[in-house]
């Protein structure tokens, strides 16, 4: 057998990288994280005969500068990791910016091996390529394929032994003209470099001096920890720089960007390309026609966002349904086994319920990131973006934001967890993250539930109205506070929108299962740990300390009574049964107030009463908001259970309505002040878990404190004034 | 003539003459190919006028009015 071989895979956006990544990993495929960012790592074996080729599939990226996670993270790979072979993939029906990324590549000196992709399109179009003159030209293999189909993918792992074998790891760095202005200073620089080995254990002297003219942030960081070579290499660079601009009015990038296409064009141009697709209108512009048409467009896209609303919430309902019941089932017998005490508690009300909860959400992630990511290999997630980015800019925000408010609930009954997971979409750091911060805001499904006991009691004649108005107020929230974050906590430029809208191609099925199936098993992942630890604090905060022993023989004595008293009770055996369970029950929910009094949370509630108390929250809602930070349906649970009522059954909390509605409590200001705090006060648990694991601690903490900040702000205000106001 | 892209209209040809911005705009709109010379024909603007969709080198690319600024062009007419 042969020695293993490692070989990146990389392309630009849109090439059919991945699909030829998975055409040659098939199943062997696995996704994890870079450490400490959110760019996914993906990586296989190709295995036939006796080879057995590691894989490991780079982000896609339009060129190897700085700017993005994406380009650092496929340029250290290079650097760090030093492949045998790159892969660069070629979207052939746009091989003059595809060959941007390839030259690249050939610059750093990594043995690269061309991958010309989508070679059936091109042939449709009536664009023939000559694949033999670009490889003798570039001095690089280049192989024809059609990923989809998985033509070409043996021929390129010989070409990748081929190459291997004959370049035994050497690396060969071309070096491109960059003209009269620039050439002599990269050889000065360059041998400035070699003579004080500057970081030419890591990197080409010559690429170095490049990137120096570049004005690379990283590397030029790097220098400067080195010492004082940086300093003078970058004092050549200001000093061509400032010859540049008074020349040429124009940057050292910009003419190194300049030679780069006059490179690629004078290889195209030398009989490998027989006509050129320039500006030809094809299937796409005319799909686009109708997709992004003035009026059309926001229409239809409005339609097919209501669609998969529709289908993840309502398709999702069933295993949604069959995932509950299973931990149901679970939990029950689980019950039965189990000896009453702490730790059948513990496992059944803390573990399997904390969970099963979590868990339960599961296939509206799967269906909903099955949608998501057809839509975005079909190429329409751009168009979208492209649309409504007028509008989310003025929020400091961009057109891909979209997406995630709506998921989150900016269509009511949404859910913030795949609403922050769908931010990945995004790939501008500061955007994104006001999108994390601000997504949670919108009325998800676990809020409706909250509202709709609200909206009962106190608005009863108009609902519908009703909880349009809070939609509506959701979105004005979360865009507001996304404008203020901007301007704050996350300052800055936007990021450009130079985006690419590509052509509408129909996904593979093997492509949507695989993405899919990744960012679902990652969520699984979380809910096991995670999520597991916080639900068991939530549980030791809810349910000790326990009553004093006295308080608990009281319950039972209350119970020995009434069992005894029903013995002298009048009518049937049934009617004197219901009786008395009914009466038991009432003890038994005595008891439960009396526990979630005792208990640490209802410590907390009683401790931080002064502070709410500014906000008007009367003290059922208080403990119910503490509960609901595990999960936000537990807000009617607990206000069930806190005013005392058998109803436990949130869809049919009829009688706690009522109760509510004759609490002299709840005046207007109050019932405001709760309503808006629900909706902005802090991520439900399993969404900050999310949003650490899409950002990190600091930002998680940050959604937690800096949205119960926010809320209660909010709250006071409105319970202030609305009390002054005579509300 | 030489005009700003940002002023041109849906279905109108150009060439491009300068691109004015350095930094992370100045690359990534380098990067995607808008160097000098390049053809292009405005296919597109979004429902509000802007970002503006561009029809080159055999792809579709858009960008926002003000990063639009930045680039000089010459058109036919």
């Amino acid at each position: 057998m042969s020695k293993e071989l490692f070989v990146a895979v990389s392309g630009q956006p849109n090439c059919g990288k991945s699909t030829m990544f998975n055409a040659l990993t098939g199943a062997t495929a696995r996704v994890g994280n870079y450490p400490g960012i959110t760019v996914d790592r993906a990586e296989g074996y190709y295995r036939k005969n006796d080879d057995n080729i590691h894989l490991v599939d780079l982000p896609g990226t339009y060129s190897l500068t700085s700017y993005s996670m994406e380009e650092v993270v496929a340029r250290n790979v290079i650097v760090d990791e030093k492949p045998d072979v790159v892969i660069n993939m070629l979207d052939a029906t746009s091989l003059e910016r595809s060959l941007y990324l390839a030259i690249q590549f050939m610059e750093i000196g990594v043995p690269v091996v061309l991958g010309l992709n989508m070679m059936d399109e091109v042939k449709k179009k009536g664009i023939r390529i000559n694949s033999q003159k670009l490889s003798e030209l570039l001095g690089v293999p280049v192989v024809e394929c059609i990923a989809r189909k998985g033509v070409g993918k043996d021929k390129l792992m010989e070409e990748v032994k081929k190459v291997s074998e004959e370049r035994k790891g050497l690396w060969k760095p071309v070096n491109i003209s960059y003209g009269h202005d620039l050439d002599p200073v990269i050889e000065e620089m360059k041998e400035l470099i070699v003579e004080h080995s500057f970081m030419t254990d890591r990197y080409d002297p010559h690429w170095l001096a490049v990137k120096y003219l570049e004005e690379d942030e990283i590397i030029i960081a790097n220098g400067r920890e080195l010492g004082s070579i940086s300093s003078q290499l970058e004092d050549k660079v200001h000093e061509i720089a400032a010859h540049i601009k008074k020349t040429k009015d124009t940057y050292p990038e910009a003419v190194l960007a300049d030679y780069r296409y006059g490179f690629i064009n004078s290889i195209l141009k030398q009989g490998v390309i027989s006509r050129e697709d320039n500006l030809r209108f094809d299937h796409s512009d005319k799909i686009d026609m109708v997709l992004t048409q003035k009026f059309l467009g926001p229409i239809i896209m409005l339609c097919v966002m209501f669609a998969m609303f529709y289908i993840t919430f309502n398709l999702g309902a069933y295993p949604q349904g069959w995932v509950e019941d299973g931990f149901g089932w679970l939990s029950s017998t689980v019950s039965g086994l189990l000896p009453d005490g702490l730790l059948k508690s513990l496992i059944v009300s803390g573990v399997i319920d904390g969970v099963g909860a979590v868990m339960g959400f599961t296939p509206l992630i799967l269906i909903m990131f099955a949608m998501l990511v057809f839509l975005e290999d079909l190429g329409y997630m751009a168009r979208v973006a492209y649309m409504v980015d007028r509008v989310f800019r003025m929020f400091g925000l961009h057109g891909m934001s979209i997406m995630p408010m709506i998921m989150a609930g900016g269509l009511p009954g949404g859910c913030a967890v795949p609403g922050v997971m769908s931010c990945r979409t995004l790939r501008s750091p500061k955007e994104r993250i006001a999108t994390i911060l601000t997504a949670p805001f919108m009325v998800c499904g676990a809020k409706t539930t909250a509202y709709i006991l609200i909206i009962g009691a106190f608005f009863p004649e108009n609902p519908t109205t009703a909880m349009f108005g809070l939609v509506v107020l959701s979105w004005a929230l979360a865009l507001i506070a996304a404008r203020l974050l901007r301007w704050t906590a996350l300052k800055g430029e936007s990021t450009p929108f130079v985006m690419e809208l590509p052509p509408y191609r129909i996904p593979t099925l093997h492509g949507v299962a695989v993405h899919t199936w990744d960012r679902v098993w990652q969520y699984i992942k979380k809910a096991g740990t995670v999520i597991l630890a916080i639900s068991i604090i939530m549980w030791a905060l809810m349910t000790f300390p326990q009553l004093p022993a006295e308080r608990v023989a009281q319950f039972d004595q209350q119970r020995q009574t009434i069992e005894q008293q029903s013995m002298d009770w009048t009518g049937t055996k049934d009617e004197i049964n219901d009786k008395l369970s009914e009466a038991l029950s009432e003890v038994d929910f005595a008891e439960s107030q009396a526990t979630l009094q005792n208990s640490y949370a209802g410590k907390i509630s009683d401790a931080i009463s002064p502070v709410t108390n500014l906000a008007g929250f009367p003290w059922q809602a208080n403990i119910s908001f503490i509960g609901a930070f595990a999960a936000k349906e537990v807000f009617v649970s607990t206000m069930s259970t806190a005013y005392s009522l058998g109803e436990e059954d949130p869809e049919e909390a009829t009688p706690l309505q009522a109760k509510l509605a004759a609490d002299p409590a709840w005046t207007p200001a109050v019932i405001w002040s709760v309503i808006v705090f629900m909706m902005v006060y802090v991520p439900c648990m399993v969404t900050v878990a999310v949003i650490i694991r899409e950002t990190n601690w600091k930002w998680g903490m940050f959604s937690v404190f800096g949205s119960m900040g926010f809320g209660y702000i909010l709250s006071v205000l409105i319970y202030q004034i609305g009390t002054a106001l005579g509300y | 003539m030489s005009i700003s892209l940002r002023s041109m209209r849906k279905d109108q040809q150009g060439k491009i003459v300068a691109v004015s911005a350095s930094g992370q705009l100045g690359r990534r709109i380098r990067d995607m190919g808008l160097v000098p010379g390049t053809e292009f024909k405005v296919v597109g603007r979004a429902p509000l006028q802007d970002p503006v969709a561009l029809r080159m080198k055999g792809f579709t690319l858009t960008l926002r009015n003000n990063e639009a600024d930045f680039i000089t062009v010459e058109t036919e007419d």
